[in-house]
């Protein structure tokens, strides 16, 4: 149980898909022009992680991994090619899906689904939990069961809503300062993210 | 063979290197330029890869672009792409180990790199082979110069070194020369790209 708390708030704080592994990072930058539009990726790609990342452990322990298949044959250089394809499968699934049972979700999701199967913070949870299963199981970051990568999927889709909803709010009061011209936009959003990334790295000792 | 050297040809290698780049001016591809680059030797093997998967992809699909069915086009451009990259990663697995590690899930990351399905769906899809694969190149050229750049400037004023070789003397470091410990840090990479663009943007838009 302490496992699963602790890793919840690691992956939320201290492995945060942005602030620590620009994942997802061109999104981002794109859509985090106002609150309302952050908040809408950033729920889409949470409920997108929710489903892949427990898709894509099935598939490495079942699957992938060394002795699954055929005794002495481990199949994990394929994962690149399987995991691509689940999250673009899934994601499609899930357009399917929202469209058909839930109208208004469709309506606030709808752009953002079909731009997720490209984002990186997507394919870099499944590889950082194909890498986290070798782990030593007293690491705090280790992932033993679908559980712990369920836990894992939400913690990273939190942190990284957490980051674009606070990065969209910023940039709504960005508007009325005085920036440099050739520093309008693009140059003074990455400067913005970084002295971020800089304040969040204060939680990188934590330890429940 | 004259041709590989018209005039057009010419312009589509250059564009991407200076004034359209594509990390700073169409902001593809930035959540890899940024993690990779701590060190100067991961960002050169970063850069080299992505040129090598961008080239050849884009002459693949350049090549099929007339048989592939515009629905189902980002499946096979994706497809197309894990393959290429599986390959690479399994290159560097055997031939540089030490950096394969280095770079951790960020191989596999290529992927989902924008600069990759950019190019695809704006050039490989329209144009012919010889031309797209000069695209590929020079796109992947363009990123790769960013990624030494950032590197350079990260090793270099946070370890005081160059490509692992001690370059800052000891005499400086005795005369009570520190070295910036922030530099090797997630956030600077954020703020020197920001930097980056900054610059590029005072050199090259000076009229408006």
């Amino acid at each position: 149980m302490e496992h699963i708390i602790s890793l919840f708030f690691r992956s939320i704080f201290v492995d945060n898909m942005i602030f620590a592994f620009f994942l997802g990072m061109c999104s981002y930058l794109a859509v985090s022009k106002n609150v309302k539009t952050s908040l809408g990726l950033g729920i889409a790609v949470t409920f997108v992680l929710l489903v892949t990342v427990p898709v894509d452990y099935i598939l490495q322990t079942m699957v992938l991994g060394p002795d699954c298949i055929i005794r002495g044959v481990d199949l994990s250089y394929l994962s690149f090619i399987l995991f691509i394809a689940v999250i673009a499968g899934i994601v499609q699934l899930v357009e399917m899906i929202v469209e058909r049972f839930s109208p208004s979700l469709y309506a606030a999701l709808g752009i953002f689904l079909p731009l997720i199967a490209v984002n990186c913070a997507i394919m870099g949870a499944s590889l950082f939990m194909q890498q986290r299963i070798g782990l030593d199981p007293a690491n705090s970051q280790y992932i033993g069961n679908i559980w712990d990568a369920l836990v894992y999927a939400a913690g990273s889709g939190i942190g990284w809503t957490l980051a674009i909803v606070s990065m969209g709010a910023i940039r709504e009061k960005m508007q009325y300062s005085d920036v440099p011209k050739p520093l309008q936009g693009l140059g003074i959003t990455f400067i913005t993210v970084g002295l971020m990334a800089m304040a969040m790295m204060c939680f990188s000792g934590l330890n429940i | 063979m004259g041709k590989i050297f018209s005039k057009e040809n010419k312009e589509v290698f250059v564009k991407p290197l200076s004034l359209d780049n594509p990390v700073l001016v169409q902001v593809l591809g930035i959540c890899s330029a940024l993690a990779v680059t701590s060190q100067l030797k991961p960002a050169i093997v970063m850069g080299l890869a992505v040129t090598v998967i961008t080239g050849f992809s884009n002459v693949i699909i350049s090549v099929i672009r007339k048989t592939i069915p515009t629905r189902i086009r980002i499946i096979v451009q994706l497809v197309v792409v894990a393959a290429l990259v599986t390959v690479v990663s399994q290159v560097l697995k055997a031939f540089a180990y030490d950096v394969s590690v280095q770079l951790s899930v960020y191989v596999g990351l290529i992927i989902t790199n924008c600069i990759l399905m950019g190019r695809l769906e704006a050039f490989a899809m329209i144009n012919k082979p010889l031309p797209s694969l000069i695209d590929g190149i020079s796109n992947g050229l363009g990123y790769a110069a960013i990624l030494v750049m950032v590197g350079f400037f990260r090793e270099f004023f946070g370890r005081g070194t160059v490509l692992g070789i001690q370059v800052i003397p000891q005499s400086v470091y005795d005369a009570g020369y520190v070295n910036n410990g922030l530099m090797t840090m997630p956030a600077m990479a954020l703020i020197l790209v920001g930097c980056i663009i900054w610059i590029h943007r005072a050199y090259f838009y000076k009229e408006d």
